[in-house]
């Protein structure tokens, strides 16, 4: 089977559920061809396919953009909204946090909000301050919205389907740095389910819970590790709010360490929920403290090696797991 | 300009008075201690409500804001659920999670009412977006006050309205207070329809305690809307003649300009309009009697009906997740 990229499968993605259903668009900022099919290209190809009404660039106007994509969902269409980037969802925070993810209940469930907002971000292109902050946690905070990330293409492929079936409000995080990454085509249909974590590599010794780019770095450490005789479990998350607590807790009381990582910072991060419920549900079968690695606290910054410095290097996965395990 | 059709009048009176007649008996309600709740009074801006409403067809979209009483109850949502909602009862339009601020009817038509100021008019275009998309007819009129008009959705909203000619109407109820602050303590335009040129749309101030200005502008800008010459800015000029919600202190509001402003209430100027359009006074009052016998029964069923159950937190989060 071919090769797809993570920009590719998320195109394919969107370009079947538009296919199948006439009420799916997308709207953002020169998502269109006239723009260049979006400046990540994830919309390129799709105006010629399905016109300008449903690829429809906006102004630069976040409130604008997704108060339409919840008005447009209030009538039972599927918009997918594209925040550029994901510090600009501070402009619209009102429209996602106080109309998006409540008008479900505030309705007494008669007006589902089935919107996807695709988001980009990450640590270590340069962007600086204002353009790279991974902010899940203020998502995971809120009730009512499902916060996607994909760690390959081919989970891109199939959280996209599932992103635009779900009859709620979905924020998909796409970290740039994972754009490029291959994976073996899943092909048409395909769906990785909302809500189910992957256990992306087995171990015994310790379980590291992680999602998005920084599943990378876990696969990579737990492969340098194993050669010293340490077993790493690695769980991608995939979804991180509401997250699959199963599979889990499942592995931290089949290993009895845990280390939760993210790229977004440490304090209040959503590795902070996760290890306090792991301590919760799972302290009799805990050998040690749950370790939460994240980025600095600070605003990324721009300087390259000050940026690499900010992301929780391979080094500080491997002191981190080696602590854990007693091995320093 | 033509005159009013006859019927259309008698729609409108009945609306107005059903309005009217619900904000009447939910001040009474929180006078006598029956009920504690928040309410946004409605005494002053009844016949813009009603007026809009009236022209709108059944299946169009409604986007108003928790000082929306005027808008639901004329749009025709069924009282007794109506009445439910605001009581927090199960047999409310949102089975009690919304209230008062954030009552919800598809069937309606009303699909939003916000309790943050001008947060519903991106809403509208959305909506008005997914008409324009499969080409269902509908329009989407969204009410909102002169205070909306400084957030930057409105701003937005009406950018991206005018840009993609979507089938809204923005009706500002101009009732001359943002919250306790006076329009001149927060507006330096001479209007708010004046902005829409600014947007390159068409924007209009009509009087909006005459039946025979407001009910033809709104009128207007639905079958323009409906016509695919996009969106209009109506600003209906009215005065809230209480606080910003009821029990609250009003004193900022100069008794002077109340006094002047009481002159102009919509209530009498519309019965004269009536009673010059040969309806009779017992055919008028007929109505009104109607309407109080309609309300006091479903006041009587929204007390006697039953809590939501405590399990109602739970659900309705997220679909997936019931």
């Amino acid at each position: 089977m071919a090769e797809i990229t993570m920009t590719q499968a998320l195109n394919l993605a969107i370009d079947e559920a538009m296919a199948e259903d006439d009420g799916v668009f997308c709207l953002g900022e020169d998502v269109a061809a006239k723009q260049g099919g979006g400046v990540f290209k994830i919309t390129s190809g799709l105006t010629e396919k399905y016109g300008e009404h449903r690829i429809r660039a906006t102004p630069i106007s976040e409130t604008a953009i997704i108060g339409a994509a919840v008005g447009a969902a209030l009538a039972g269409q599927r918009p997918i909204a594209e925040i550029m980037l994901m510090n600009f969802v501070g402009v619209c925070m009102d429209q996602i946090v106080n109309h998006a993810a409540k008008l479900r209940f505030m309705s007494g469930g008669q007006t589902p909000c089935p919107i996807v907002i695709r988001t980009t971000t990450g640590v270590g292109v340069g962007f600086g301050g204002q353009h790279s902050d991974m902010l899940e946690a203020w998502f995971a905070h809120v009730a009512g919205i499902h916060t996607v990330t994909p760690s390959n293409a081919a989970d891109a492929r199939g959280l996209m389907r599932s992103a635009i079936d779900a009859n709620d409000p979905v924020i998909f995080i796409e970290n740039i740095l994972c754009y490029g990454l291959t994976s073996e085509d899943p092909g048409p249909g395909y769906r990785v389910p909302l809500g189910k974590a992957a256990v992306a590599k087995e171990g015994s010794d310790l379980s590291i819970i992680t999602y998005g780019r920084t599943v990378l770095d876990a696969l990579e450490v737990a492969g340098e590790l194993e050669k010293e005789g340490i077993s790493v479990e690695v769980i991608d998350l995939r979804t991180i709010a509401p997250y699959d607590e199963e599979t889990v807790l499942k592995s931290v009381r089949k290993t009895g360490r845990a280390l939760t990582l993210h790229e977004a910072v440490r304090p209040f991060g959503t590795g902070a929920e996760i290890a306090a419920n792991i301590q919760e549900k799972c302290w009799d079968d805990l050998k040690g403290p749950v370790r939460r690695i994240g980025g600095t606290f600070s605003a990324v910054p721009f300087a390259s090696h000050l940026e690499q410095a900010w992301i929780p290097t391979k080094a500080e996965i491997v002191e981190q797991i080696k602590a854990s395990v007693g091995r320093v | 300009m033509s005159e009013i059709d006859r019927d259309k009048l008698l729609d409108i009176y009945t609306r107005t008075m059903k309005v009217n007649r619900t904000d009447e008996k939910f001040r009474a309600l929180l006078m006598q201690g029956k009920v504690a709740v928040m309410y946004y009074c409605v005494r002053g801006q009844e016949l813009v409500s009603a007026a809009a409403m009236a022209a709108l067809e059944d299946d169009d979209y409604v986007v108003c804001t928790y000082r929306g009483q005027g808008e639901q109850t004329a749009k025709g949502i069924p009282i007794e659920k109506w009445w439910g909602e605001c009581l927090g009862k199960a047999t409310g339009t949102c089975k009690g999670k919304g209230g008062t601020m954030h009552i919800t009817d598809p069937e309606t038509g009303i699909m939003v009412t916000t309790g943050v100021v001008g947060s519903g008019l991106p809403i509208a275009n959305g909506l008005a977006m997914a008409s324009q998309n499969s080409g269902d007819g509908r329009v989407t009129l969204v009410s909102f006050g002169d205070g909306a008009a400084n957030i930057g959705g409105f701003h937005e909203a009406m950018n991206m309205a005018q840009l993609y000619k979507l089938p809204v109407v923005f009706l500002c109820q101009n009732n001359r207070y943002g919250e306790h602050t006076a329009y001149a303590d927060h507006t330096n335009s001479k209007s708010i329809a004046s902005r829409a040129e600014g947007y390159g749309m068409r924007g209009v101030t009509v009087d909006g305690n005459d039946v025979n200005q407001i009910y033809p502008a709104v009128k207007e800008a639905v079958d323009r809307a409906r016509a695919g010459e996009g969106p209009t800015l109506v600003e209906a000029m009215c005065y809230r003649m209480m606080g910003h919600f009821f029990g609250s202190d009003f004193s900022y509001m100069p008794k002077e300009h109340l006094a002047e402003m009481q002159a102009e209430d919509p209530l009498p100027k519309l019965r004269a309009v009536m009673l010059e359009r040969q309806f009779s006074e017992e055919e008028l009052d007929q109505i009104v009697a109607d309407i109080d016998a309609e309300i006091d029964a479903a006041v009587q069923h929204a007390l006697d009906a039953p809590l939501p159950d405590t399990d109602e937190i739970y659900k309705d989060v997220l679909e997936e997740v019931n």
